[in-house]
Order: structure tokens, then C-alpha cells, then sequence
């Protein structure tokens, strides 16, 4: 089936998200919608979807202009989607989930499971993926969700497949099977939109790429294009993807991590073993597919880890066993991964989430009360420093744009005497000024002397940012290796596989 | 505290204070009487002596402790549920015997005080199950079963027509819950301020118009003839069991098929799946074509109109006229109910039906003149409900998205 | 960044529109209107009026007119101002009536506007009032102090009552995840039977008494009168401290600034280093504080005995009077006086009109409904619909 979107419009109060967009996905074709975050991908799909009304234009299936009030016309008319955030009910089976929408039933509305369940076989042996229909879906690892979201969105027989940023959550090896998969499914006559912003995987799977910007179509791109091309016609300007940095100039070993385990709440281990050493000047990545401990390890430093054991020394001192104040005390910043959860009070203002981690300390406290003279003159200096856009210091931080709210957590953490600079995906979900502006201000950091680790789920950061890379794998670290180690072998070491020649 | 290990310690002071019991109450017996006129064949009354009870119990708790134990920390596995609740089981049991120590306890008429108590509770509780379960908390369920006391205490009365009763406690119940689903879902309140505040209204409306209308001419508006009991034949002549189920009125057995299908429909129908995909994860459903809002509405209101029929027990199932207030907040009981069953019908049911036996056991013990203040029984449903949301006996969760609206971009 | 404001009509109305004051006006508004309606279709002369209504309709118009305005004109000499009294005190009493009322209301009003913005549910001001006022009341009757210390203490056993019975809710929140919201209700189903327990035992209850009610509490522990003849006490003054307490608090304070950062991010507020679990019980501590004042000035002021009805309907009113007042220490106390005005107001209703009481349940349910759903009361009067902001 051919899918069309003609002359897309969709506004959001004065943002306007799609500004006249045109596409066309082709059956046996995989069609790349590139864009940076932001750019107006996910809510082009969502109004492909029925999720949202277009303000203007219209979609044609095979030529004939169809309407979708909801998501369940949408799929009625052979549109599956795999959402970036998994569309799965975490206390629900595999089976429940798969039919929930489109329910076979027996007599009076009662759910016929069994009929469920050999759908679910069948659609997993067709592309073998061995899934238990019975399993709890939260239960399962994360990999084996989004082939539960795969098997939910063929199962209507869906002829146009959508995959939104589905790589995000996969180790490489399952981002190669998920790229498989695509094939697979391109080869048996679907017509496939991939979304992402990952210039790689672009070229390895693509027949075809339109790229976005701000809303706009801004043209296709040959799937032989380079990185920097691609990239280029992302963002507008010429990118250099490569992070400018001097070589570090080495001072001692001042943080160092030993031993150090974890659990979770059900008594997991999630951390096992863990020895690194960071020496000041020197940017440490951890590398790794999420969920691989690198949360529990950033929580374990700053003090937010229930059961830990082990050590990690800052400048000699052991903070294991600290509170997150007197950790931070020391002399550690920490940009958390998610910074409108973490990070930010959504609903403070600019000011107030700068004295968010001082706020009963000098300068911003003076006994009970706080100082608002110095908050105010020392937010309109970070204000222009840390050059936040903003209308001014009493902007609430939710009215700011991402890059602009990782700016304020940035010029928060950087403000004090730092010891150890502690960010976990600092660039995560930002534009690409914006993420060159946040690798400026860690470079300059680690070039100020001060041990900096950071958590990369995405190589290419890893091995621009790093000095030197860690990797994490089920709460190990597998090895650390310099920066500029291949990537095939840092993809293996994600898997679990510890290199003999690395080791060496 | 660890999560894991708060079961069996609390296990632990419970199994100690049996043992400390022991000690305390007097070995004299207590003589349990099950026969009612007109069962199959005579049951006898039964003797027991609480101190050889009491050491049966504390053997019980005993091995019901060491499982959880080894449960938790050689497996490092939850407490399985039996044990938890043979151990409960076994402990209330011989605290009712020691209430009752040296005197005789009319089993049956116990039972059937706590059930009569307790229906409205159950009834109560499935309104807030359809409601929690697909996504809307529901603090109003005290405004539901008064304005279904109320609807149907009037209409019974004008029509002196007990099913025109009914019907109107129906309306009246889902026109209350309609109220809590336009306020949560088309306005975007906060559930718990609209469950909170449709309650005093109701509370006003209905004192309000007990005095004006209601008191200006009570035979016109408020004298409705009553349900009669209707013993089952067969069924109702079985010993214990048959006075106690099978020997009630007609909003009774409409309660047995409620609980029967609010969880049919819950976990085996299509609708049900539906409901609960709402309630868990509204934007996964309406990602698959459920109508999120619809299916919220329309829960809400089914949830409401039990909650109303479950009004009219009070008034036509039981005092016959309507009073102020009278519902006493059975409400909030319902409410406590239904998380201490875990959001689940047949659970939340059998709690009502232990909060009720808590709340009846004082008149029982008043008739024997036992010294135990009535307070403390009729704390017992909140004081359990704050020990299961407290996660002392395993982790109580409700369903994911209650209380969160549900907001389409 | 400044901008010059054109004097542009359009945008004004529409920015009056807008305004929050103008949605809270309406809503008490469309509820006195609502009220009048009740008291309208109750009124036995405009039922009379209805049924020969197509013979004389300017009858049924009449006596609906005189059914509310009656109604609503009672109200406002027993809340505000009698002018039929023949003296200046009795012309004031009214006044008087509704800042007595208006007391515990704000102070406990003030309490879950704390909690509030902390972003904890706590419906418990009931439970926390009754505690503040057994423990307020047990000083009050059994201990035996001169003025200057007994009176203090009186109040701190208050404060103290309030406090821990809310830092409980905190303390198993901090612990044990449990929601604070059924936690409260619970807890004021149990403050409400204990308090039974003990105005039935010797704890409390006046010896020689048959009833559950205490002993006087003693004069050593009363709130100074302003004087004999209004019920209305020197309790009014500690409710005043306590609001530019609360405020100072909210908008000053490290603390405050903590409470808020919890309440409207708690994961942002531990990363920063706050400590949530103490934060919490903090936050309870002093939201039950201030409801335990409140039931210390009940007892210790204006009952002068302990009884199950202490804390009468203020649990309820607390809830109403936070909403209305948005969680602002001001506007708390600009609501505390307005239904402080309903609760005396209803009083000559009913005893002059017939009206029943509870009237002034409903009344106050219904300005808070409408004020949460701003979409509901603009559709009432015919107001433009508010304009979207920009996702």
C-alpha cells in the first residue's frame, strides 16, 4: 500500500510543528524521516496516526484520501505504529496486550484468550521471535517489549509499518536484528516509515530519506550521503561532528571507585563489582546500553542508592554512606538524565532552580530566610554567562526550550567549587547547538582540572567526549579502553563480550 | 526497612502477642451456638476451651511465621498470600473466642448482623472498583450510597412502588458519579477534591431537603414499604451457612450478582479488558482505538449506580424511612474496603464483609457485657486499611493512571 | 523585559476576563444563585404561589423574591451587620459571629494550604484538629498552673497534638510509600473514635457526668476575652500571626522553599539534596500544628469544654477555604472569613426563615466545584472561552 501525506499542517498555539509537509512511502521501500529532536517527526506520525487533527493538508492511502478521527481508523486502514515510548500495559500478558483494541470474543463479549494467544504464536514464529504469550509484559526485557509492539502492530495486517526512534532502547546487536527485521518485512511488501535522528542507521537501512527541520521538508537525501552531509541538511549549517578538545592534562587520580555493589529493591544486584578511576583532567564515558547499571552507578555516587557496599573515594574521602547534600558538599555536580524530572522544578522559576541545591546555605540563606537581593543578581548573571534565552529570571523553567533548561542545571552545577562533575546523557533529547554548547562547557571543565565522568548510551558521543571509555554491561564494568577504540569492538563489549585483545 | 522483611516481622508481633495472651486471658471456654429453628438437622453448640484454642492458633502462627521467614530470606521471595492469611485467619479467630471467653456467642446471629452491615459496604466497593479501575479515584462513594438511600426512599415512598425505589436509587447513584466524571474528565479537577467535596454536598442536598420536603410531609415522601425476606427453600435450611445467605431480601441477592459480575466483567469480558487498559495506561488504549474518555464515563457510571442500589438497602432493605446522614460513613468504609481487597470485587467483598463482622461484633459483645470499648472495634477497618496501604502485610497498589486525568493533545 | 501597554480595548476585556478574582466572583456568584433556587423551590409560599401559577404568575415572582431575598437578607444580619438591633453591640455581634467561626476554619485552612503546596493531600485537618484539641484540653482541665505558664502550655499541647498526629502521616508516607490521602481519612475516622473513647472513660469525661462531654477547662487556660458577651477571643489574634506566619514561611524561608520544591517535584528536590523523607514529615508536622491550634482555640477559647463535636465541620470547611484561597496565606484567611460569614449567616436563616442550615454545605460546595472548573463557570455566564497556550 502507498502512503501519501500531502501539505501537512499541524499547529500547537502559535509553534507550528508541521508547516506544509510532504511525503511519500512506497511498499517494499523503508522510508527515513530524519530530523533533529524537535524538528516535528513524532507529531507528523501522530497525525498520520489519528493521534492528532492536521490543521491543513490531507493523507491518501493507494491515492484515496482518507480521514482518521483516532488511532483505530488508522489501524482499520492498515497503518501499525511501534512507538518510541512503548503503547504496552505493564501488568497485562503479552497476549492481552496484543489484542487490546481489536479483542476476539466469544459469546456476549467474553475475551476468547486462546484465540489471542495462537495469534501471538503465530505472528512470533513468522519472524522468529519466541515470545510466551502468557509472559507479564513488564516482566520482559526491554528488547523483547518492542518486539511485543512489533507483533501488536502487524498484527491487523498493518501494510504501512511506522517505527518511531526505536533504536534508542537497543543494544547495537539488537538494533542490527530490529534492522533485520525491517528488511525483512520491506522484502515482504510493506511500506515502512523509519523515524530517527541516528545518521547511521539511516544509511545502513534507507531506500529512500526525507529530512525535516523545524516543520519543514528541507529535501531528500541520497542514502550514500556522509554522516556530515546528512547532518548538515539536519541542523541547516555546516556541522562538524567532531568535539574540539585539547589532550587532557593529567593531574592525579582524585575519584576513585572500588568494589562497588548494589541492589535494587526486590534485592538485585545491579551493580557488581565496579572498580574505575578518574584522574583530574580527564573525562571518563560509561558506555553502555540504558539499563545496564549506569543509573544505579551516577545514584550510587551522588548518594541516592539505597544498598550499596564497597567504596568510592572523592579526593580521599569516602562518600558511600553520605546523604546526596553532603556529597554535594564535597564538591561533586551532578546533571541527572532526566533533567525535567531531576533536574528541574518545572514550575520554579529560572532563579529559583538555581539556588535549588543551596538553598539553605550561604549565599542564598541567611538563617531561615532567604536572600532574594543575591538570588536575583546572581541568576541575572548565570542568566547571561550560561547565555539561557529567557525572558528573564522569573521565567518559569517549563516555559524554556530543553537546551535551554539543561543550560540552567549546567550553570547550577557549574557554579560551585566542583571536585567531580558527574552527568549522565547531558545531551540527551537536545538540538545540535545546544549539544555543542553543552560539550564546550564539559570539555572546559575537565580542561579546569576536575575529574568528569559521563554516561553515553550513544557511541558516537562516547568516543568523541571521552578520554578514555568504560563499559557497562547487567551492572559490570566490562572493560575500560581508550577513545579511540573500533566501534565493532566497543558494540561487542555492549553485548557482554569483553575483548581478549582489549584486555591485554 | 527492607520492603521484603516487613511481613514477617509484623507476623512476628502479632505471634507475640498471642503468646503474651495466652498467659493473660483465662482458660475458660467459650460456647459457640450455630442452630437456628427451622435448620435441616440440630447442630450442636460447640465448647471450646480458649486456653487449648489459643494453643492451637499460636502453633499455627507459629509455622505460618517460620514460612515466611524462610519465604523471604533463604528463597528472597514475597510471603505467599495463604500463609498470610491462614495466620490471619487462626489470630482473628481466637481473639473472637477470648472476646467471648465464658460466654456463649450466637454465631449465627453475629453473621448475619455483619452481613447485614456489610452490604452496602460491598455494594459500595464495586462502585469504587469500576471507578479506580479505570483510572478515576472515587472518594465519593459515601454521596452515592446516600443519595440511593435517599432517591429511594422518596420515589418508593410517592410510587409505593418498592421497584420504582430501586430505579430511582440506580439514577440517582449514577447521577452523582456523573457528576465526579465530568468534574475529573471534561474539567480536569482533582479527582480527590471532587470525591471530597460531592460528598458534603450530598450531605447538604439531602439534609436540606430531609428538613423541607422530606419533614413537611413525612407519609407522602418518606414512608416507603420495605423488602421482605426471602428465604430460598432448600439452601436456606442449611445449617450456619443458609440463615446467614439464603434467608435475606432481594437487594441482597442482587448484591451476590453484582460482586459475581463487576468481576466477570472486569477480568473476562472484552469491556472489561478495555476498562482496565484505561485505567493502567489511558495512552496505550488510545493508541489502539479505545475510546479513553467513554470507557471512563461509562465505568464511573455503572460504579455509580451500584453504589445507589446499594443506598437503597439502608432504606428499603432496612430503617424503611430515610434519615439524616445515615449513611454514617460507609462510604469511607467501602473505600477501605476496597484497597484492603486490592481493587479486586470478590477480595474488596470479603473485606466489607470483615469490616462489617469488626462493626457488629460491638453490639454482640455489648449483649454479653463484654469490657471492650466498641471504639476500638469500629477502628478496626481503618487501622487494617492504613496497615495494608502502610505495606506491612505485602505492598498494596492500585491501578496505575488512577487519579491522573487523562489529558488528548 | 518591559513592555509598553497599549491601551488596547480588547485586550483589556479580555484580561478581565481572565483574571482569577473575576472566576472567583462568579463562581461564589453562581452559587448564591444556586442557594436561592434551593431556598426558592423549599419555600412553602412559592410552592403554594406555583400551583395557580398560569392564573396570577406575578404571584409565584413575588413570592420567590421574598422567599431568597428574605432568605439572603437574614443571612447577612446574622454574619455582618443587624441593623434592626437597638445597640451597637448587638448591631456588631453579627461580625463577631463570623470571625469566631472564621478562626479555627483559617487556621486550620492555613494548615492544608501548607500541605498543599507541598504537594501533600492532607485531608486530614479533622483528625489533627481533634487531636490538638485533647491534648489542648486535657492541660486545660487537669493541670493546675498560674495563667502565664498554663495558658502557654495549654496551646503547645495543641500545637503538639496537631503535630505528631500529622507527622505520623508523614513519617509512613517518608517510610512506607503509603498515599497520604487515605491515609488521612483513615486517621480521621480514628482521631474522631478515640476521641469518643476518652469523653467516655475517666480520661476526659466530667466526672459525675453521663453524657461524653469533659469537665470546664480552667480559667488559668482560657484565651483571653475581648469580652464576655461575643464569642469571638483573643484566639483571633494567634490566627492573624499565624497567617503572616505561613506567609513568611511559603515565600521567605529556606523551609518554605524546600516544602515547595517537594511539592512540585519531589525526584528534582532529592537530587538537589533535600532530604524528602524528613521533608515530609516536617511539612505534616507543621500542617497539623496548625489545625491542632485550631482545635486549641476551640476548646481553650470559644467551647471552654472538650466534646465529640469539637471539630464540628471544620475538617470539611479547611478543605473548601485552601481551595478557595489557592494555598495563598491571604486569600486563606479572605475565605476563612467569607465562610465564617455562611456559618453565622445560616444560623439566623434558619431561626428567622426557616432555612434549613445546611444550606451552607451546599452553598460552599458549590463555590468550590466552580472555582476548580474555571471552563464550567465561563460557560455559565456566556464568557469567551480562554484562549490556549502555546503547548
Amino acid at each position: 500500500m502507498k502512503l501519501e501525506l500531502r501539505g501537512i499542517t499541524k499547529r500547537f498555539g502559535s509553534l507550528v510543528a508541521n508547516d506544509n509537509v510532504n511525503l511519500v512511502a512506497q511498499p517494499g521501500q523503508i522510508h527515513c524521516l530524519l530530523g533533529e529532536n524537535g524538528a516535528g517527526k513524532s507529531t507528523l506520525m501522530n497525525v498520520l496516526y489519528g493521534l492528532y487533527q492536521p490543521d491543513g493538508g490531507e493523507i491518501l492511502l493507494d491515492d484515496q484520501v482518507v480521514k482518521f478521527a483516532g488511532p483505530g481508523d488508522a489501524m482499520a486502514a492498515g497503518i501499525g505504529m511501534v512507538h518510541q515510548h512503548f503503547m504496552l500495559i505493564p501488568v497485562f500478558t503479552v497476549a492481552e496486550n496484543v489484542i487490546l483494541g481489536h479483542e476476539p470474543t466469544k459469546l456476549a463479549g467474553v475475551l476468547d484468550l486462546e484465540a489471542a494467544r495462537a495469534k501471538v504464536r503465530e505472528v512470533s514464529d513468522r519472524f522468529g521471535f519466541d515470545i510466551d504469550p502468557d509472559a507479564i509484559v513488564g516482566e520482559l526485557p526491554v528488547g523483547v517489549q518492542q518486539r511485543v509492539e512489533i507483533i501488536k502492530a502487524l498484527i491487523g495486517d498493518a501494510k504501512v509499518l511506522v517505527f518511531d526512534e526505536p533504536t534508542a532502547v537497543l543494544t547495537p546487536q539488537e538494533t542490527d536484528e530490529l534492522m533485520a527485521i525491517m528488511k525483512q518485512l520491506r522484502d515482504a511488501g510493506t511500506a515502512i516509515v523509519f523515524i530517527t535522528h541516528k545518521l547511521r542507521e539511516v544509511r545502513e537501512v534507507a531506500d529512500k530519506i526525507t529530512v525535516i527541520r523545524l516543520g519543514k521538508v528541507v529535501g531528500e537525501a541520497s542514502p550514500q550521503s556522509t554522516a556530515n552531509e546528512l547532518a548538515s541538511m539536519m541542523v541547516g549549517r555546516a556541522v562538524d561532528l567532531d568535539v574540539e578538545k585539547a589532550a587532557p592534562k593529567l593531574g592525579s587520580a582524585s575519584f576513585k571507585i572500588s568494589g562497588l555493589s548494589a541492589w535494587d529493591h526486590q534485592g538485585t544486584k545491579v551493580l557488581d563489582d565496579v572498580n574505575l578511576e578518574i584522574r583530574e583532567g580527564e573525562i571518563l564515558v560509561i558506555a553502555g546500553v540504558q539499563g545496564n547499571g549506569q543509573t544505579e552507578l551516577t545514584e550510587a555516587i551522588i548518594g541516592m542508592h539505597g544498598k550499596t557496599a564497597g567504596s568510592i573515594e572523592l579526593d580521599g574521602r569516602e562518600l558511600i554512606g553520605k546523604s546526596v547534600k553532603q556529597v554535594l558538599d564535597l564538591g561533586v555536580g551532578f546533571v541527572p538524565e532526566d533533567r525535567t524530572e531531576d533536574g528541574l522544578v518545572a514550575d520554579f522559576t529560572i532563579a529559583e532552580n538555581l539556588m535549588l541545591d543551596r538553598s539553605d546555605r550561604k549565599p542564598f540563606a541567611k538563617g531561615l530566610n532567604i536572600q532574594l537581593e543575591t538570588l536575583r543578581k546572581f541568576a541575572e548573571e548565570k542568566l547571561k554567562e550560561f547565555d539561557i534565552r529567557a525572558q528573564g529570571i522569573t521565567s518559569l523553567a517549563r516555559q524554556l526550550s530543553g537546551g535551554n533548561q539543561q543550560k540552567v542545571v549546567l550553570a547550577r552545577e557549574l557554579s560551585r567549587e566542583l571536585r567531580l562533575l558527574v552527568a549522565s546523557q547531558p545531551t540527551r533529547g537536545l538540538d545540535v547547538g545546544s549539544i555543542e554548547f553543552v560539550h564546550e562547557q564539559i570539555v572546559a571543565t575537565r580542561d579546569k582540572g576536575i575529574p568528569v565522568l559521563i554516561v553515553a548510551t550513544e557511541l558516537d558521543e562516547a568516543t568523541q567526549l571521552g578520554d578514555r571509555i568504560a563499559v557497562m554491561y547487567r551492572g559490570k564494568v566490562v572493560g575500560v579502553v581508550p577513545a579511540d577504540t573500533p566501534r565493532s569492538v566497543l558494540g561487542q563489549m555492549m553485548a557482554g563480550i569483553s575483548n581478549p585483545e582489549v584486555a591485554a | 526497612m527492607k520492603q521484603s522483611l516487613r511481613t514477617p516481622i509484623f507476623l512476628a508481633a502479632l505471634t507475640l502477642l498471642q503468646a503474651v495472651l495466652i498467659f493473660v486471658v483465662p482458660a475458660k471456654s467459650t460456647n459457640v451456638q450455630g442452630y437456628v429453628d427451622g435448620d435441616f438437622f440440630h447442630l450442636p453448640d460447640l465448647s471450646v476451651n480458649v486456653l487449648v484454642s489459643g494453643l492451637i492458633a499460636l502453633f499455627v502462627m507459629l509455622i505460618g511465621l517460620v514460612v515466611s521467614v524462610l519465604a523471604v530470606v533463604k528463597q528472597h521471595r514475597k510471603t505467599p498470600r495463604w500463609v498470610v492469611l491462614a495466620f490471619g485467619v487462626a489470630f482473628s479467630l481466637q481473639i473472637l473466642l477470648y472476646l467471648y471467653a465464658g460466654k456463649t456467642m450466637t454465631f449465627t446471629s453475629l453473621m448475619q448482623g455483619s452481613l447485614a452491615l456489610a452490604v452496602p459496604l460491598i455494594f459500595g466497593s464495586l462502585a469504587g472498583v469500576l471507578s479506580e479501575r479505570v483510572g478515576i479515584v472515587n472518594i465519593s462513594i459515601d454521596s452515592q450510597l446516600l443519595i440511593g438511600a435517599f432517591a429511594s426512599a422518596f420515589a418508593a415512598s410517592l410510587s409505593q412502588n418498592l421497584f420504582v425505589g430501586l430505579v430511582a436509587a440506580l439514577i440517582a447513584g449514577a447521577l452523582v458519579s456523573w457528576v465526579l466524571a465530568v468534574f475529573s474528565i471534561k474539567y480536569v479537577v482533582d479527582q480527590i477534591i471532587v470525591g471530597v467535596v460531592l460528598n458534603v454536598l450530598i450531605v447538604g442536598l439531602t439534609n436540606f431537603l430531609f428538613s423541607t420536603l422530606l419533614g413537611a410531609n413525612t407519609v407522602l415522601f418518606n414512608m416507603p414499604p420495605r423488602f421482605e425476606k426471602l428465604p430460598i427453600p432448600g439452601l436456606a435450611q442449611i445449617p450456619v451457612v443458609g440463615p446467614v445467605l439464603f434467608n435475606q431480601t432481594l437487594i441482597v441477592y442482587l448484591m451476590y450478582f453484582a460482586v459475581a459480575g463487576v468481576w466477570f466483567a472486569l477480568f473476562k469480558t472484552r469491556w472489561g479488558l478495555r476498562v482496565r487498559a484505561v485505567g493502567e495506561y489511558p495512552k496505550a488504549a488510545d493508541t489502539v482505538g479505545i475510546k479513553v474518555y467513554r470507557t471512563r464515563y461509562i465505568s464511573v457510571i455503572i460504579g455509580g449506580a451500584i453504589a445507589g442500589l446499594g443506598g437503597s438497602f439502608f432504606t428499603l432493605g432496612q430503617v424503611g424511612a430515610f434519615g439524616k446522614e445515615m449513611t454514617n460513613g460507609a462510604g469511607y468504609i467501602a473505600l477501605a474496603a476496597l484497597i484492603f481487597g486490592r481493587w479486586n470485587p470478590i477480595y474488596a467483598a470479603f473485606a466489607a464483609l470483615l469490616f462489617g463482622f469488626a462493626e457488629n461484633l460491638q453490639y454482640g459483645l455489648a449483649i454479653i457485657g463484654s469490657s471492650v470499648p466498641s471504639e476500638f472495634l469500629l477502628m478496626l477497618p481503618y487501622v487494617l486499611t492504613v496497615v495494608a496501604v502502610a505495606g506491612l502485610v505485602g505492598k498494596v497498589t492500585g491501578p496505575a493512571a488512577a487519579g491522573k486525568p487523562y489529558i488528548k493533545s | 523585559m518591559s513592555e509598553t501597554k497599549k491601551l488596547d480595548g480588547r485586550k483589556i476585556v479580555s484580561e478581565i476576563f481572565n483574571a482569577p478574582w473575576l472566576l472567583t466572583v462568579l463562581a461564589v456568584v453562581a452559587s448564591f444563585i444556586f442557594g436561592g433556587i434551593l431556598i426558592a423551590a423549599s419555600n412553602a409560599n412559592v410552592q403554594a404561589s406555583a400551583g395557580y401559577f398560569f392564573a396570577r404568575p406575578g404571584d409565584l415572582l413575588a413570592a420567590i423574591w421574598n422567599a431568597v431575598s428574605g432568605g439572603y437578607e437574614a443571612m447577612f444580619r446574622g454574619a455582618i451587620w443587624n441593623y434592626r438591633a437597638d445597640n451597637l453591640l448587638s448591631q456588631i455581634k453579627p461580625i463577631t459571629e463570623t470571625l469566631a467561626f472564621a478562626t479555627p476554619i483559617t487556621l486550620a485552612g492555613l494548615g492544608l494550604a501548607v500541605a498543599f503546596r507541598s504537594g501533600l493531600f492532607n485531608i486530614g485537618a479533622k483528625g489533627q484538629i481533634i487531636f490538638g484539641a485533647m491534648l489542648a484540653g486535657w492541660v486545660g482541665i487537669n493541670v493546675d498552673l498560674p495563667f502565664w505558664i498554663h495558658f502557654p502550655v495549654a496551646v503547645l499541647a495543641g500545637v503538639a497534638g496537631g503535630a505528631l498526629f500529622g507527622a505520623l502521616v508523614g513519617f509512613l508516607k517518608a517510610t512506607t510509600g503509603a498515599n497520604e490521602v487515605i491515609l488521612t481519612i483513615m486517621f480521621n475516622y480514628v482521631a474522631e473514635l478515640t476521641l469518643t473513647y476518652v469523653l467516655k472513660t475517666p480520661i476526659l469525661q466530667a466526672p459525675g457526668a453521663v453524657n461524653p462531654v469533659s469537665a470546664a477547662v480552667r480559667d488559668t487556660a482560657k484565651f483571653p476575652a475581648f469580652s464576655d458577651q461575643i464569642r469571638v477571643h483573643t484566639g483571633f489574634l494567634l490566627m492573624l500571626g499565624c497567617v503572616v506566619f505561613v506567609w513568611w514561611l511559603l515565600n521567605r524561608s529556606t523551609l518554605g522553599f524546600q516544602f515547595r520544591a517537594l511539592g512540585h517535584n519531589p525526584s528534582a528536590a532529592k537530587t538537589a539534596g533535600i532530604n524528602i523523607g524528613l521533608t515530609y514529615v516536617l511539612v505534616m508536622a507543621v500542617s497539623g500544628a496548625l489545625s491542632g491550634i485550631a482545635g486549641a482555640t476551640q476548646v481553650l477559647g470559644t467551647e471552654k469544654f472538650l466534646t465529640t463535636g469539637v471539630a464540628a465541620s471544620f475538617g470539611f470547611d479547611a478543605i473548601t477555604v485552601a481551595l478557595l484561597g489557592r494555598n495563598k496565606p491571604w486569600s486563606v484567611l479572605a475565605a476563612g472569613v467569607l465562610f465564617g460569614a455562611l456559618r453565622a449567616g445560616a444560623v439566623t436563616m434558619q431561626a428567622n426563615q426557616n432555612v434549613p442550615i445546611d444550606i451552607v454545605l451546599v452553598v460552599q460546595s458549590m463555590i468550590v466545584l466552580f472555582i476548580a472548573a474555571p471552563p464550567l463557570v465561563r460557560a455559565m455566564f456566556f464568557l469567551p472561552k480562554q484562549k490556549g497556550v502555546a503547548a
